[in-house]
């Protein structure tokens, strides 16, 4: 079947699952468009900035499982989508990122809106390409998909010359893909399956210590079977958070700068740290050298880079978290003489260490009575909601409180930028998010500073009925930089605060939103009932306590034990 | 320490960049690059010299291995291997030092490949110690001009 490139990649995408693409029309692209307009199978979401495309195809994907899609132009199109594309590579989130590029006799002429972007995101992405030949274009669509969705993925960009879009092609049905060069193992190696087994029957304090790979693979069935057939306890990084129930009685919440207090402890008192998906990333270790000193370190990731990068490991498995967590927990199955209770009970003296660190210093925050604690506002979010609501973050202050206080108990409810830290990432990741589970509450959790970094997205909302309610944590402050210039650089407030700010209330009613605002305690709970009783975007003004912390806090470069508490 | 990390890669558009984007972004060195087409069509062989202890190394062969063009990364310095650099070194070559100079060639086993009145070029393949003796002793008669190659290596062959 001879088709064009426009109708070829409409094609592929269908083939992908893929339902919904956002992005936004340009030159180098117009006769992709003028094909999506005849697809009805695909929606194509119309965001108001680029950057805000692919933050929503990577929630999109996060939701579903599946890989989200962008689609914009050349030159400042393909630009803006950078940071987006760079965020997705940091949380290893599988996105597919088209760009139109002016066409191929044009390429290297410094045409207008011509950008090397395959150039520009070599670094920042898994992989990309630029499609020269129209017969090898989807091939490489195909290819493009494949790498973004296995091994460790993330996020892959297709570079698409106007001419190759507009050239005809056959159309060959799909093929499995077979890559000579790309072949991520899935399968753990039976003989260190094994030692890890032995390890655990050995530890008397064990603590599992869980990242975002258990999302990524799927894991959090196989490791919640781990933890509660062997009495551990878990603690997650911020890109972990769901992947254990969250109030489970072995969930320890988050470790880390802004862990708890019991999490950064255990970890530090552990005889066996199991790292499932994690790759001990400096938020998470503080001082490396004083990360676990005591424990044995059994790592599952199916990256090899990840392993041995930053703290050495003394049991490496290269796999997907979720077909290793199988393994452990069958040859725990397996094995006759198993006693479980006995294991059970030789953790009993480690559970009651973990109790007392919880006791001396539980994750909380001095209440008032006059002013809203912005951790009051998450946990009423939480009351409110059951905990089932998609709760998306900005990233600082906000972002910490809503790992910390929003006690997770599924996976892929939980977007946030999390190894980049990018703000105004929250907010089209709440568009993202509704588009791919259109019946669930979705809540964008932000300060006052970083919603406005894709405060355009209103519209984009309000266009595709996106009900998203949007919870402003204000302090007029950027708070985390003024937190830290609090602690540690005199209290000198170098451009954080954020007195010139628009009337949010107003603002969400120019777009055709609602807009509350609550300024004292007693408000929180009404503005919340109604903004989820709500059918349209709501954006929640919390007036919060101005100078209110996070904590506890390792300050940088120090030791996990080293945290400055409540 | 220094390691020879043979790369076999898919010659594809971009890919030298791929491989030394990865170095310089994360702080790998690289002290020489020499690469060129294998037997297999669309196949090339890039041999790399860097350095940097256990850890860094190890990483910088499975970065290397992560990139989706790269086929096999072997650290030859981890194998029996054979490496060779070549040099092209013009040196002055007057009336009281022609002789001298196609003596010192000789004795490296190298040749004259450009004569002018005044010079010799001359070419001198060997290991990096050789390239760097042959460099040592010609520097006194007046070395002009020098054009190394980056350093290529291959595995010696199984022994029975």
């Amino acid at each position: 079947m001879k088709v064009t490139g426009a109708q070829a990649l409409m094609k592929c995408i269908r083939e992908q699952n893929v339902e919904v693409v956002f992005g936004f029309p340009g030159g180098a692209v117009i006769d992709i468009y003028d094909e999506l307009l005849k697809n009805e199978d695909i929606t194509h979401v119309l965001v108001r900035h680029e950057q805000a495309a692919v933050h929503a195809a990577d929630a999109y994907a996060r939701v579903k499982g599946e890989v989200g899609v962008a689609l914009v132009t050349s030159g400042p199109g393909a630009t803006n989508t950078v940071t987006g594309i760079a965020s997705a590579y940091c949380d290893s989130i599988p996105i597919v990122v088209f760009t139109g590029q002016v066409p191929t006799p044009l390429i290297g002429n410094d045409a207008f809106q011509e950008v090397d972007i395959v150039g520009i995101t070599r670094p920042c992405t898994k992989h990309n390409y630029l499609v020269k030949n129209p017969e090898d274009l989807i091939p490489t669509i195909r290819e493009a998909f494949h790498v973004a969705r296995t091994g460790r993925p993330g996020p892959v960009l297709v570079d698409l010359p106007k001419d190759v879009v507009a050239a005809t092609m056959n159309f060959d049905e799909p093929k499995p893909i077979k890559m000579r060069t790309y072949r991520p193992t899935y399968e753990p190696h039976p003989g260190q399956i094994e030692k890890a087994c032995k390890a655990i029957l050995k530890a008397k304090k064990p603590v599992i210590y869980a990242g975002g790979g258990v999302i990524a693979a799927n894991a959090h069935e196989e490791l919640t079977e781990l933890a509660r057939n062997l009495g551990m306890p878990v603690t997650m990084t911020l890109m972990g958070l769901g992947g254990f129930p969250g109030t489970d009685p072995l969930s320890m919440g988050m470790l880390g700068m802004h862990g708890t207090y019991y999490s950064n402890m255990a970890v530090a008192n552990s005889d066996l740290l199991i790292a499932v998906g994690a790759r001990f990333d400096d938020r998470v270790t503080g001082r490396i050298d004083a990360f676990a000193p005591h424990a044995k370190i059994i790592h599952i990731d199916i990256d090899p880079t990840s392993i041995s990068k930053n703290v050495d490991v003394d049991i490496p498995i290269v796999a997907d978290c979720r077909h290793a967590l199988y393994f452990i927990n069958s040859w725990f199955k397996r094995k006759k003489d198993f006693d479980r209770d006995a294991v059970v009970a030789s953790h009993q003296a480690w559970h009651e260490s973990i109790k007392e660190w919880k006791r001396e210093h539980p994750l909380g925050y001095i209440e008032e009575t006059d002013v809203i604690k912005p951790q009051f506002v998450v946990q009423k979010l939480h009351e409110l909601t059951k905990g089932d609501a998609i709760i998306t973050t900005e990233v600082g202050q906000n972002q910490m409180w809503a790992a910390q206080f929003y006690h997770f108990n599924h996976p892929r409810a939980f977007m946030t930028s999390g190894g980049l830290g990018v703000m105004g990432y929250g907010f089209p990741a709440a568009i993202g998010a509704q588009m791919a589970a259109r019946d669930r509450t979705v809540i964008d959790i932000a300060g006052d500073g970083s919603i406005q970094m894709n405060i355009q997205e209103l519209a984009t909302a309000r266009q595709y009925k996106c009900p998203v309610k949007i919870a402003i944590l204000n302090n007029g402050y950027l708070g985390m930089v003024r937190q830290w210039q609090e602690l540690f650089y005199d209290k000198k407030y170098a451009h954080t605060g954020l007195e010139t700010a628009p009337d949010f209330v107003k603002l969400a009613e120019a777009y055709g939103a609602v807009g509350l605002r609550a300024t004292k305690p007693s408000e929180v709970e009404p503005v919340i009932k109604e903004a989820l009783a709500t059918d349209n975007i709501v954006i929640m003004d919390f007036v919060i306590a101005r100078e209110e912390g996070v904590y506890p806090m390792v300050p940088a470069g120090k030791a996990t034990t080293e945290m400055l508490l409540v | 320490m220094k390691h020879t990390i043979s790369v076999l890669l898919q010659n594809k558009p971009g890919v030298l960049s791929r491989v030394t984007g990865l170095f310089s972004g994360r702080g790998f060195n690289i002290e020489s690059l020499s690469v060129a087409q294998t037997l297999e069509t669309g196949i090339s062989c890039l041999t790399l010299v860097t350095s940097g202890d256990d850890a860094i190394v190890e990483q910088i062969t499975k970065q290397l291995h992560k990139l989706i063009d790269v086929i096999k990364v072997t650290d030859m310095s981890e194998t029996e291997y054979v490496e060779r650099e070549m040099v092209l070194i013009r040196v002055k070559a007057e009336a009281n030092t022609r002789a001298e100079v196609l003596r010192v060639i000789d004795i490296f086993r190298g040749k004259v490949v450009d004569v002018s009145s005044k010079s010799y070029a001359v070419e001198v393949t060997g290991t990096a110690d050789k390239i760097r003796a042959v460099i040592d002793i010609l520097r006194p008669i007046g070395i002009q001009e020098i054009i190394k190659t980056g350093l290529i290596a291959m595995s010696r062959a199984k022994k029975q």
